[in-house]
Parts: structure tokens; sequence; C-alpha cells
């Protein structure tokens, strides 16, 4: 292992860490460039390399891109990837109250220890660790997004109505296209361009950032509060104090982050969305979320981060990919004819701990190039005048929806829901509930069918979907949510100005 | 250092091979490669494994992009909007492009995606989990017959290889089995490897990804492959089935016949490199080689051989 160790932290490799981490942040801070994009692009490169340093390159654009995805939601109210979607919950009403140094400053603690938690998981405890990826079948599934969608009702804080009809406008966006199981195709009205489905981050640039856009075009205020006269720094000692204070809400979402990762499909927008959901039941003022909480941008990225390291687990353990920018390093693995599986950690051993260390040390570098890069994008976000901010990021916007597919299809869908998103939201109907029926539809209605159809085959549906003790955890934890979110109160107690 | 000189000549001797056999300048600048699922399944390795060959062949690169839904519909349906000059190619696969038209009303024709080459199959295989009480393929027969439904296949997708080899195995052995569908081979796998399901209908390459966690009970090649020799094809055990999922490339329907012929020489070359091969069948994968000129006769033989199995989708 010192081997290992010391082969990591060669020049070569310290050098490669420290350009996948830049470039993977810059990367996953633009919306629409996403970390499996980012991966798959430079897959290619790396075939002429070690394969250890190939695996560390692409090792530390995922971990960089997976933080870069909080510039834009803290800034813009764009997550940059999906998995930032809960970052922008509180980072954005920060941001908007003046504190956008100190969400940018606390979001690169929270990723940095995250992502230590993630990848210190994969180096000690990878093989029994593997197994939770097992453990999670297709009611499992279902659970797990069900506990996601009753995030919905701590969202819409007090305004559950209108959190519900954006959920069941999500969730009627991810019917759209073939059926995940059957092959049916619905509501797609003919244009073979649908039977895909709505494509998430078109979407999700769609219906953050094009309502951002249209407000900082009609409003004459500043698109963020400018607190002080000078930039105060970064912040550091203060945020360091915030997350000192929340070593548990740290903790918590890390290993949240770490275990989600594991599971396959899941991935990082639904460890920050548990993490958050989480972060929030516990806390002493649940009331803050959503409204600038500190505690909602450290859970959201502490777990996100940490998805990287867990997701590598049954990536290398199983061969089984666990988010989908590990689908494509697998592949990357077989052309340098690395066989994954239980064998690689006895029989290839040290490229397997050549990549680890190279992961801690591309999460340990996360934290001066991201105070740097987030002190920079903050100060141009806020010192830049809206009538150039608006136009150049109208122009991301676009890029972004387009570079996914280089499909025009999906800049149309980018614009009609942005649109559609600003208009609901003048009802009162927010983007997060529709971008939570829109990812987590797919996943409860494939764990829905298939787990009908296994407990049919074993002549058990009521067993096969509340039998098993993991379902009934899922599922007590999603009881509890909803009881501490205040659904189940009077509404009268309920109503508070915001 | 031997192993580096033999990739450098090997490499040399590419190079001018693919200069004397391309005298005109196709390609004269990288090509597109769409593969129509998400990356890291059979049809993005096997791509991959292609381009790390590309160069050395062609002299340019290939830049792999995913176009992933509806089962690979998503793309096969876009085909035709891009430019017919070659320099955009797709990933196509059978029997999907031959079952998804004709069950359902998907935005293409088998026509529109007739392949210039196809390269390989992943033959069909049935693995269960290493503890599985099945031993043999009898054993599992044996569990059907008795419970009618009660054995559940997991595989990738609805009308697609593993579907169709599903309901061809309930068809042969006559039994009922229960076809779970899902959104890949991973995601199928990890299903057999947690023990949702009984058993996993799906590819040798997916029974040599999972090792010693999963037995395979059955092939479906013509003879054993060298990496499972102990494992019996379904032909040993009294069924005629020799099937799997084919992969060839296909591209545009108007591109000209002279860049099909082309394309379909750049791809029977990289077919024919030792390295290539043997990556390729270390991983499962089994070469074949039908060129542009047999494509014709290739796809009637398809489609007759699956015209029974998409009766009984069709029914479903």
């Amino acid at each position: 292992m010192l081997d290992a160790l010391l082969s990591a932290l060669s020049l070569e490799n310290l050098l490669l860490a420290f350009l996948g981490v830049v470039g993977g942040t810059i990367i996953g801070a633009l919306p629409g460039l996403s970390a499996t994009m980012a991966v798959a692009v430079l897959v290619p490169f790396t075939f002429t390399m070690d394969p250890s340093s190939g695996l560390i390159v692409l090792g530390a654009i995922y971990t960089g891109a997976i933080y870069g995805g909080a510039y834009s939601a803290i800034l813009v109210n764009t997550p940059g990837t999906p998995a930032a979607i809960a970052t922008s919950m509180d980072g954005f009403p920060m941001a908007k109250r003046g504190d956008g140094d100190l969400a940018v400053t606390l979001s690169c603690l929270g990723s940095v220890a995250g992502g230590l938690v993630g990848a210190l998981a994969l180096l000690l405890l990878a093989p029994p660790l593997s197994q939770i990826a097992l453990s999670f079948g297709p009611v499992e599934y279902f659970w797990l997004a069900i506990f996601g969608l009753s995030l919905i009702a701590t969202l819409s804080r007090g305004a559950t109505l209108t959190g519900l009809i954006g959920g069941g406008i999500g969730l009627l966006l991810s019917c759209v296209g073939s059926a995940v199981v059957g092959g049916d195709v619905r509501y797609t009205f003919g244009q073979t361009s649908l039977l895909g489905g709505i494509p998430v981050i078109p979407a999700l640039i769609g219906l953050y950032c094009v309502p951002v856009l249209i407000e900082m075009v009609i409003r004459p205020e500043a698109h963020l509060e400018r607190r002080a006269e000078k930039m105060r720094g970064f912040r550091l000692i203060e945020a360091l104090g915030l997350m000192w204070r929340s070593k548990f809400n740290v903790i918590r979402s890390a290993v949240i982050g770490t275990v989600v990762g594991i599971i396959p499909a899941a991935g990082g927008s639904v460890a920050g969305l548990v993490a958050y959901s989480e972060a929030r039941r516990t806390a002493k003022k649940p009331e803050e979320f959503g409204k600038g909480a500190h505690d909602g941008v450290i859970a959201s990225e502490a777990s996100n981060s940490a998805t990287v390291g867990g997701g590598f687990i049954p990536t290398l353990v199983l061969g089984i990919p666990g988010t989908p920018p590990d689908a494509i390093i697998l592949g990357a693995l077989l052309v340098q004819g690395i066989r994954t599986g239980p064998q690689l950690f006895t029989q290839q051993a040290d490229i397997v701990f050549t990549f680890t260390f190279g992961l801690l040390i591309a999460t340990l570098l996360m934290l001066p190039t991201g105070l740097i890069i987030g002190r920079y994008a903050y100060r141009l976000i806020v010192s830049v005048p809206k009538t150039a901010l608006a136009p150049a990021i109208a122009f991301l916007t676009i890029v972004g929806a387009f570079a996914i597919e280089a499909n025009t299809f999906h800049v149309f869908i980018m614009v009609a829901l942005g649109i559609i998103g600003w208009l609901l939201a003048r009802i009162g109907v927010e983007a997060s509930p529709i971008v939570l029926g829109l990812i987590l539809g797919p996943i409860a209605e494939a764990g829905f069918v298939q787990g009908w159809l296994i407990g049919g085959a074993q002549g058990d549906r009521l067993g096969m979907f509340f039998g098993q003790p993991i379902s009934l955890a899922i599922i007590a934890l999603t009881v509890l949510t909803l009881v501490s979110s205040g659904v189940f109160k009077r509404k009268t107690q309920l109503e508070r100005p915001s | 250092m031997t192993r580096f000189l033999t990739t450098a000549l090997g490499a040399i001797s590419l190079t001018l091979g693919a200069s004397m056999l391309h005298a005109e300048d196709y390609p004269s600048k990288a090509i597109d490669y769409i593969i129509p699922y998400n990356p890291g399944g059979e049809s993005d390795v096997t791509a991959r494994f292609q381009e790390k060959f590309w160069n050395d062949v062609t002299g340019q690169d290939v830049v792999i992009s995913y176009k992933p839904g509806a089962g690979g519909a998503t793309a096969w349906s876009q085909l035709g909007g891009f430019d017919a000059d070659g320099y955009t190619i797709m990933n196509v696969n059978f029997p999907h492009a031959i079952l998804q038209p004709a069950i359902k009303e998907v935005g293409y024709q088998t026509e529109d995606v007739i392949p210039v080459y196809v390269f390989h199959y992943t033959p069909d295989a049935i693995v269960v989990r290493a503890d599985s009480p099945y031993q043999t393929l009898q054993d599992l027969i044996d569990f059907a017959n008795e419970n009618p439904g009660a054995l559940t296949f997991g595989g990738s997708g609805t009308n697609s290889a593993n579907h169709l080899a599903a309901v061809r195995f309930g068809a042969m052995a006559d039994v009922t089995v229960t076809y779970v569908p899902f959104g890949g081979s991973a995601p199928s796998m990890a299903a057999v490897l947690g023990g949702q399901i009984g058993a996993g209908m799906t590819y040798t390459t997916q029974g040599v990804k999972a090792g010693d966690q999963v037995r395979v009970l059955a092939i479906a090649t013509e003879e054993r492959l060298d990496i499972f020799p102990d494992v019996p094809t379904f032909k040993e055990l009294g069924f005629d089935y020799v099937a799997g999922a084919y992969r060839g490339v296909t591209v545009p329907a108007d591109t000209p016949d002279d860049i099909r012929q082309q394309l379909s020489d750049i791809i029977a070359e990289i077919n024919d490199i030792p390295e290539f091969q043997s990556q390729m069948e270390e991983n499962g994968y089994v070469l074949v080689d039908v060129p542009h000129a047999e494509m014709g006769d290739w796809i009637a033989a398809r489609q007759a051989d699956y015209a029974s199995g998409i009766e009984i989708l069709k029914g479903n």
C-alpha cells in the first residue's frame, strides 16, 4: 500500500490530479456540461496513459465536476449537475441575501469532507460495503424514490397543495416517452424525438435557470445582494466554525452519500436530496431550510461528493457501476485490460490503491482550487452588470442544453419548460418539486413494475412490498419526514407569512 | 519492452497497410460514432475497443458519444437526419432493430438502419447466483415445470435480445417463465447477484464480468467458448438454439455505396487485429464478420429466425 501511495504522489500523477480537478470544477459549474460528459470525452486520452494515471485523471475530473455544480446552484440558482439540486435550495437564498461567498466556501469544505469520507470508504471497506449494492432490489428502489418524493412536502413549506401540483407535473413529464418497463409509448404525440422521454439536464436548465434569467431582466434590483463594500475574502474561519458546529450533519450526510453512491442507479442527485431531507428533519430550526440555512448547503455538498468514492465501490468490486460516470470509467478500465470484480483487489491491488490514493489527493486539492475558483466565480457574478450577465448566462443555457447530445430539440425543451416553469413559479409552483417528480418518477415506476412482476411470480405481492427490512426502514423514514414536515398538522397552524 | 516493440511494429505495419488500402481520402477527418445506449454496456465497450485501433487503421479518430433512450429507438429514429457522408456512424443492434419496428411504432424501419458491417455478437447465456439451487439447466427447467410462472428471468429491456431470448426459451423448453425487464444489463445482473430474481437471461459478457459470483448454466453458441470450458451450449443440451445480440455499424440510409464499402473494410480490418480479437474474446464477445456485400441476406436470415418469437411478443 505504501508503494501505491508513493506512486500516487509522483509528480506526473499529482499534476494530472490537479488538472483534472480544475477542469472538472469548471465543467461542472457550467450548466449542462455534466460529470458524465466530461469523463466520456476524456476517456480516449487515457488509453495512452498508464492505467492508474488514467484512472486518477478520470476520478479527479469526476470529483471536480460534482463539486463544480455547486457554483451555478448557489450563484444562479441553477444546478450545474443534477447532483447539486439540493445545493440550490439554500445556496441561492444565501447568495441572494449577500452571503454567496460564505455559501461557496461552505460548499467547498462540505465537498472536501464528503469526498474524503467516500474515498476512505473505498480504500478501507470496499469489499464488505459492496454488498449494500446487492441488498437494493426493485422494491427498495421504489421506496427510496417515494422517500425522495416525500421531500416535496418539506420543500413546499406549508404550501403543500402547490408542492403536490408541482410534483404531479414532474411525474407526468417523467411518463413521456417509451416506458422504462414494458416499452409502451406514452404522450409523445407522434414526435419521435420524445421517444426517449424528457431529457433531464435540459429540463433542469430550463426549469431553474430560465426563470432566474427572466426575473433578472424584468426586475430592476441587482441579481445578488452586495452587503459589503469590498470583498471579505474566503470567510474561511467563519465557514470552518459553521462546519464544526454542524459536525454531525457533515458526518451523517457523508455517510448517506457514500451509501447512496454504492446503490447503483441512484447517484448524486438522490444522495443530495436524502441528506438534505435528513438534515432538515433533525435540525433545531427546520423552518430556516429553504431560506438560506447553512446546514442545507453542507448536507447537499458533503453527500454528493461522497457518492464519488461510494460509487466506485460496486464498480470496482462487482463490476456494476454505482453512478453514470462510473459506467464510462468501467468501460475505460476494460479497454485498459483491467478486469473488475472481487479478484481486482487481490490480483491488481496496486492499481486500485494507487487510484484510491489519487482520488484522496484530488479531493484534498479541491480545497485550494475550489476556494480560489469559487471566489472568482462569486466576484464575477456579483460585479458583472446585469446587462452583461443575463445574455452571458442565456448563451450558456443554450450551449448547455445543446451540448449533451448535440440536439437542437433539447434546446426547445429547455426553453419551453423554462417559460412554463416561470409561469408556474408566479402561481407558487416552484421548480424543485417538478424536478423531483421528473427524476424520481422513472426510478419509482421501474421499481414498482419490477416488484409487481416478481411479487406476482412468487405469489406474494404484499410481502414483496411490505415484508422486507430495508423497505420497512425506508417507509418509516418517509413517514417520519412527512410528520415532521407538518403535512398532517391542522392547516391553521401552518400558515405563516413567508 | 517486448510488448512495446510488438505494439510499435504492429502500429507501423497497420498504418502502412491502411494507407495502401484506402487510396481515396475517406476518412479525411474524425468520425462521430454514436452509441444508442448508456455508457458502460456492451455497445459502448466494444466501440471503445474499436476506438483504440481506429486511428491506427484509418489515420483518423472516432469520437464516441451517447444518445440513449427507448432501448435504442431514440437514436435509430434520428439516424436519417444526419449527413449521409460517412462521418456520422451509429452502433446498431439486432434483434432490437428488427423487433422494435415489427412490434410498435418507433419512428424508424429496419431498412433505415441496415448496417454496413456486423462485427460481433454476445451469445445469450442463462446465469444464476453461485449459491443458487439450480446446478444445471435441467434443474431450472424442472423448477419452472413444477411452478409455472414462478421462475423470474431478469434481462435488459423490453422487446430486446434478452426479452426475445426469454420468450424463445420458454417456447423451446415448454415452460412458463416471468420476464422482468431492467434498464440495462448491469441492473439486471445486480438483481441476479442480489437474489431478487431467479436467473439472468443475459449475455456471456455478463457471466465473465461477474466471475465466480455466478454460475453460467448454458450459452447459445455453436461450440463451447474457451473462457467457459465447463459451460455447455444449448445445442449440447438438446436445444437447437444459437442466438444473442449482434452489433454492427450503420450509417444514414442515403449514404453512397462506396462509402459503405470503405467503412465495411475499415471495420473488417479492425476485426482482423489479433490484439482486438483477444480483448473481445477474453470479455465474452464472439467475433463475426458480416460485410456490406452480404448484409441483405444476413438481415433476411435474421428476420426469418426471429419471426416466431415476434409473434409471441406481439401477443403479450
